[in-house]
């Protein structure tokens, strides 16, 4: 295999790459949110789905892939106002109300969508303007046969739907909300010590339902990625266990921003890896099974639970609701 | 411009905090009931009561994290409602509590700053809080590495940093929390330091306490609560421990326990240089040796937090430490699976916990439940290789609750749903009709009735006539005192001196408890 | 002192709860345009109006039955085991290898070594999570997710692999010996002169569940282990306190709690399968945690509780025939209106109950 080849395979799984990890980055900052301010979120699979499935339906009775994203939102959103209810009012346990609202979102999504558009739980496929389309970025055609920077910056950087970028430009975003203005800082409080948030005179409910909604937006955009640029159209179960990813990449990012963009694009290559090149040999020896490359982002998770590979130490406040002792 | 409003207020005479006819009451308990208080500006003024006085529930609705049933509370002669946390502060209340409201891996400044930004970015207020934070520790004695993790600090640095924060939100009255409970003399000496400072500023500091000590010590007024109910309010200088403590409790405490003289027989338990990590690598006790004979009670006094709580943890098994015990001549291992509280109770040592709803109980279970609690794998509880006997257990527990006086009588209610006394006489009828050769007691009567105290100091004495040993721990020096034949004291995890009991007297033992060496004092 | 008296706590809270998933499951079915009273009436006579109604019904709760003891048997020692999916789906390898091991000549034979198996398969998933959890401090709720996804790919690529059977294309193994074949109800109950539906595959699994719930209490509620891991789950200090091994207790009950869910396989592909296929799970393991939370954790309870979800299950199949614009995915939707009801807003109605008997008794006094 000459150089040139493999060079271009390498831009191509960059690429793919790039695109499977959009829905990891979005879920993921989602989940940091939310368990920064001491709220464990397992339902970031369930508010995908069903902002996966509302984008379709709009993006397809509008016409407009953007529409479609807002009615993503709101979808995600209010799974995110019952979280809020169920595990800040009401101080239930917020793993399972994680679990109640991702069988909500895998029954729904397929009860009504069937009831709508009788197409087994699929709705119908998305075309025009109602899907996203590439952007090319200023100069990509120009620079395209430049070696190795130009054709990076063609293949790689350009040639994305909106909101690919979008979910790029959310990491620096997240990372300057948490570290550099009052609200992160009260954020961060609320999921290591909401008791010190109290006395302070600030609301630990107004802060962490806050803190619920962002996740709700974030994961209705991740949805509607799904359905409207990755796929065209709803299908059943489409999130396929991502929001699952996005948690582990959130502990294999031990809560921090950047960290959470490199582990999901670790875990987006090891997808984009199994898509691609679905066995792979070792040198000529041992035949990597798919399934193993599949299952690798939760096996590092696990070590990294363990404590093996550096330990990672969750928010201190994370899963409890907050009752003011006597 | 504070000047100004400063002298303003102090032409009006109005009290800096009155609360009118305050009531409170959790579901069936009546925490507060028709509180009245004036406290001048510029004045420390204490509040006395035993655990469950209602001292806390008062100050947390001055601090608006309750909100009273009925009341009214008036700030500089202002009618004030404080529906939160932000209203008392807005009305320039501060309030340090008991366990710290700190976020641990936050900076001093970032704690500081927590609710009080004063703006949507971090940077400015960060840099105009470590202005405000040199002037503060100057004027005030109030020094605090203003970048350091809190989790890095001492107790007694943390503590300054609660102050801070009330101060930084500029805090005209500052209400403090059994602020000495945690610190060491001398940290205690440098916070009433500071507490003078602040009132000699013209800032008003109320205290709550239940060391009679502190409060003779610092204030300059004192109330008393009792169940809920203020009983009194005088000058400081008016009345003496005594008086206070009658108020407290409500009639003559008379804490002298019926009591042979001991006959203290051969050396039961010997410990030798013990030594404790706790988990963050702090040694919170520092070689530590004694021997405990049969027939006698050897008191363990000192200030909360000085190593008492880890020693009895150690010698009943919960925690592994370095050294060596010898119960009987034979050596006891303190560390490795061999060293827990079950094994160390077949090997004759039994165990009254100091805190009995963490430890010594399990809440949710019955009480007969809990009368085999630690001796669940005692032949006469059990039937065959696995199961328990229930039965037996059963009948066990009604004749422990018969022998104890536990009241209600029923050994299918939920220990929670006993009285502080009659949980404690739970552990206890467990632990002592065991016939252990060594009891550790814990606090045996923190947040019990009086009746119940008396019953329970009687069966422990009962137990050294029969030639048992017994080590108590008590952070009530009378206790100590009235019940112990000898005393050791503890200081910072080593054992400051010892003492016969009846050769020593309060104000010896309260030296040692400050870490003056016997020599010197 | 009590706040309210215990059949309130136990039987009155858990019933508005339902009701009020009830209520909401039924505004889902109305805004779909059809009348939800027709749906509940399709669902109960579909659930129970025939033997071959009855039948699956019992089948479908024989699962949840295993998963639902599962779950409550771990919180008992406060663990949260989310794991019973991937539990499940590993003890059918075990139950499969047992089953296509030997040409079994008889069932009865071949079932203690087919529970052997399962059980043994599905505890040992549970058992690195535990182990995990116990020395390493990682917790146990996030392993078991992982934990499931790593034993879905690894069922994959057995059943792709090194169990697959050469003869299809599908990821399944060939079918166990004839020997191995479970009695059926109808079989069952044949010689006794009662006819009971042929196609129904409820078989000798569900005395299986029920003999298993029995055990879940006998060892919970009259065993020293029993006591020490339900003293551990209330009070992890106290436990420390007796002396008892904390490492061990959590081991203990994970690893029974994967066994719990194990036996699953027994029931699914012993007994109705015949072979092992790739997802025959079917998300029990999460009906198991619905189960759990309604039956209040204890083994009674979630004998009832899951014959409530088997009700709903094949309820919700019928639904899907006569009501096409109703799937069966509705199912989905009431088990996690249960879930969320019963489970995470308890204290939506706890609260106000609560306050209603306080406010009766000091009424009375």
């Amino acid at each position: 295999m000459d150089f040139a080849n493999t060079f271009m395979q390498l831009l191509l799984t960059m690429d793919m790459t790039v695109r499977l990890s959009v829905t990891l980055i979005l879920a993921c900052l989602a989940g940091l949110f939310s368990e920064r301010a001491g709220i464990f979120d397992i339902g970031l699979e369930g508010k995908m789905l069903i902002a996966a499935f509302l984008s379709a339906v709009v993006a397809y009775q509008t016409g407009n892939a953007w529409w479609g994203v807002l009615a993503g939102i709101g979808g995600s959103m209010a799974l995110s106002v019952i979280h809020g209810l169920t595990s800040i009012t009401f101080r239930g346990n917020q793993l399972i109300s994680g679990v109640a609202l991702n069988f909500l979102a895998s029954g729904l999504t397929v009860v009504v969508g069937n009831a709508w558009f009788k197409q087994g739980g699929r709705t119908p496929t998305l075309s025009g303007n109602a899907r996203f389309h590439e952007i090319t970025l200023p100069f990509a055609d120009a620079v395209q046969n430049v070696p190795v920077i130009g054709q990076f910056y063609a293949q790689v950087v350009s040639g994305h739907k909106p909101i690919v970028y979008i979910a790029f430009a959310v990491v620096p975003l997240t990372w300057w909300i948490l570290y550099r203005t009052r609200f992160g800082l009260r954020l961060r409080a609320v999921g290591e010590n909401p008791a010190a948030v109290d006395t302070a005179g600030v609301s630990v409910t107004r802060m962490r339902y806050g803190a619920v909604m962002i996740a709700g937006v974030l994961c209705g955009v991740a949805g509607a990625y799904l359905a409207t640029s990755q796929a065209a159209g709803f299908g059943r179960e489409m999130t396929a266990g991502r929001g699952y990813i996005a948690l582990a990449a959130l502990i294999f990012a031990k809560w921090r921003p950047f960290y959470a963009l490199g582990a999901t694009l670790l875990f987006g290559l090891l997808e984009a890896i199994s898509n691609l090149y679905p066995n792979i040999n070792v040198f000529g020896i041992i035949d990597i099974p798919v399934q193993f490359t599949q299952a690798l982002p939760y096996i590092l998770t696990v070590v990294i639970l363990a404590g093996f590979v550096g330990k990672a130490v969750p928010p201190k406040a994370g899963g409890e609701p907050y009752v003011k002792e006597r | 411009m504070t000047g100004d409003k400063q002298q303003g207020r102090q032409e009006t005479a109005a009290p800096a905090i009155e609360l009118r006819g305050i009531s409170k009451a959790f579901g069936p308990v009546q925490a507060n009931r028709n509180i009245s208080l004036r406290v001048a500006r510029g004045t420390i003024h204490g509040i006395v009561g035993e655990n469950g006085a209602g001292k806390s529930t008062l100050m947390s609705i001055l601090f608006g994290f309750y909100k009273a049933d009925a009341g009214e509370i008036l700030i500089d002669g202002q009618p004030t409602p404080i529906p939160d946390s932000q209203a008392a502060i807005a009305a320039g209340i501060g309030m340090v509590f008991q366990h710290f409201k700190l976020v641990e891996n936050f900076t001093v400044l970032e704690n500081i700053i927590l609710g009080a930004e004063g703006g949507g970015l971090l940077r400015p207020s960060l840099a105009r809080a470590r202005e405000t934070l040199v002037e503060l520790a100057r004027e005030y004695e109030l020094e605090v590495d203003p970048d350091a993790v809190i989790e890095d600090l001492s107790v007694g640095h943390q503590q300054r940093v609660e102050i801070l924060k009330a101060l930084y939100r500029s805090a005209d009255i500052l209400i403090l929390d059994e602020p000495t409970g945690v610190l060491t003399p001398s940290e205690a000496d440098h916070l009433f330091r500071i507490l003078r400072n602040l009132r000699n500023q013209g800032k008003t500091i109320i205290l709550i306490t239940h060391k009679l000590r502190e409060i003779m010590d610092v204030t300059d007024t004192v109330s008393v609560m009792r169940k809920g109910e203020m009983t009194a309010t005088i000058a400081t200088s008016d009345t003496s421990p005594t008086h206070l403590a009658e108020l407290m409790v409500g009639r003559k405490v008379l804490l002298r326990v019926d009591k042979k003289p001991a006959r203290p027989g051969e050396t039961v338990l010997e410990v030798e240089d013990l030594r404790l990590r706790d988990e963050n690598g702090v040694e919170r006790i520092k070689g530590i040796s004694f021997s405990l004979r049969a027939g006698e009670i050897l008191g363990v006094a000192g200030v909360a937090g000085n190593g008492q709580s880890e020693l009895l943890d150690v010698l009943g098994g919960i925690s592994p430490a370095q050294g060596r015990i010898r119960l009987k001549g034979r050596d006891i291992p303190l560390s490795g699976r061999r060293a827990n509280g079950l094994a160390r109770r077949k090997q004759g040592i039994a165990h009254v916990p100091e805190d009995r709803q963490r430890l010594g109980l399990i809440m949710d279970f019955m009480a007969w439940e809990n009368t085999c609690f630690g001796y669940h794998d005692d032949p006469r509880y059990n039937r065959g290789a696995l199961m328990m006997d229930n039965g037996a257990i059963l009948r066990d527990c009604a004749g422990k609750m018969e022998r104890f006086d536990i009241r209600p009588p029923n050994p299918r209610l939920p220990a929670q749903n006993f009285s502080g006394g009659n949980q404690q006489k739970i552990v206890l009828a467990r632990e002592i009709e065991r016939n252990p050769e060594v009891l550790l007691v814990g606090q045996p009567t923190r947040g019990v009735d009086i009746g119940a105290i008396e019953f329970i100091h009687q069966r422990i004495v009962e137990l050294r006539d029969s030639g048992k040993a017994i080590l108590l721990v008590s952070v009530e020096l009378e206790e100590i005192l009235s019940l112990s034949d000898r005393v050791v004291v503890m200081f910072d995890g080593r054992i400051m001196g010892e003492r016969i009991t009846a050769e020593t007297d309060e104000r010896e033992l309260g030296l040692l408890m400050a870490g003056v060496s016997g020599e010197a004092a | 002192m009590d706040k309210m008296p215990r059949w309130a706590d136990v039987f009155l809270v858990p019933f508005i709860n339902l009701i009020l998933a009830f209520v909401a499951s039924g505004l889902v079915v109305l805004a779909i345009g059809e009348n939800p009273f027709r749906a509940i009436w399709i669902m109960i006579s579909g659930a129970l109006g025939s033997t071959s109604g009855i039948g699956y019904t019992l089948y479908y709760a024989t699962n949840y039955m295993f998963t639902g003891l599962a779950v409550a048997f771990a919180f008992h020692a406060r663990l949260f085991n989310i794991g019973g999916e991937g539990q499940a789906t590993i003890a059918g390898v075990g139950a499969a290898l047992v089953l296509l091991a030997f040409d079994w000549p008889y069932w009865w034979l071949a079932l203690p070594f087919a529970i052997i198996g399962a059980a043994a398969f599905g505890g040992a998933w549970a058992f690195i999570p535990a182990y995990l959890q116990a020395k390493r401090g990682s917790h146990v709720v996030i392993t078991t997710i992982m934990f499931n996804f790593i034993g879905a790919a690894l069922m994959g690529y057995l059943l792709n692999g090194i169990m697959k059977n050469p003869d299809t294309q599908n990821a399944e193994t060939v079918a166990f010996p004839a020997g191995t074949h479970l009695p059926t109800m109808h079989e069952m109950l044949a010689p006794l002169g009662i006819s009971f539906s042929r196609s129904a595959p409820v078989n000798v699994s569900f005395f299986l569940a029920l003999g298993a719930a029995w055990l879940v209490w006998f060892v919970l509620w009259r065993t020293r282990l029993g006591y020490q891991i339900r003293a551990f789950g209330h009070s992890e200090t106290a436990a420390r306190y007796a002396g008892i091994d904390a490492v061990r207790i959590t081991i203990i009950a994970m690893v029974i709690s994967g066994a719990l869910a194990g036996l699953l396989a027994i029931n699914v592909v012993m007994g109705e399968q015949g072979r092992l296929i790739k997802e025959f799970v079917e998300g029990a393991g999460f009906v198991g945690i619905a189960v759990a939370l309604m039956g209040r954790s204890h083994p009674f309870g979630i004998v009832l509780a899951s014959l409530l979800f088997g009700m709903l299950t094949q309820g919700g199949f019928e639904l899907m025939w006569d009501m096409p614009t109703v799937s069966r995915e509705m199912v989905l939707v009431i088990q996690a209106l249960i879930i969320l009801f019963t489970g995470a807003l308890d204290n939506m109605v706890r609260d106000p109950v609560e306050r209603l008997f306080l406010k009766l008794r000091k009424g009375k006094s």
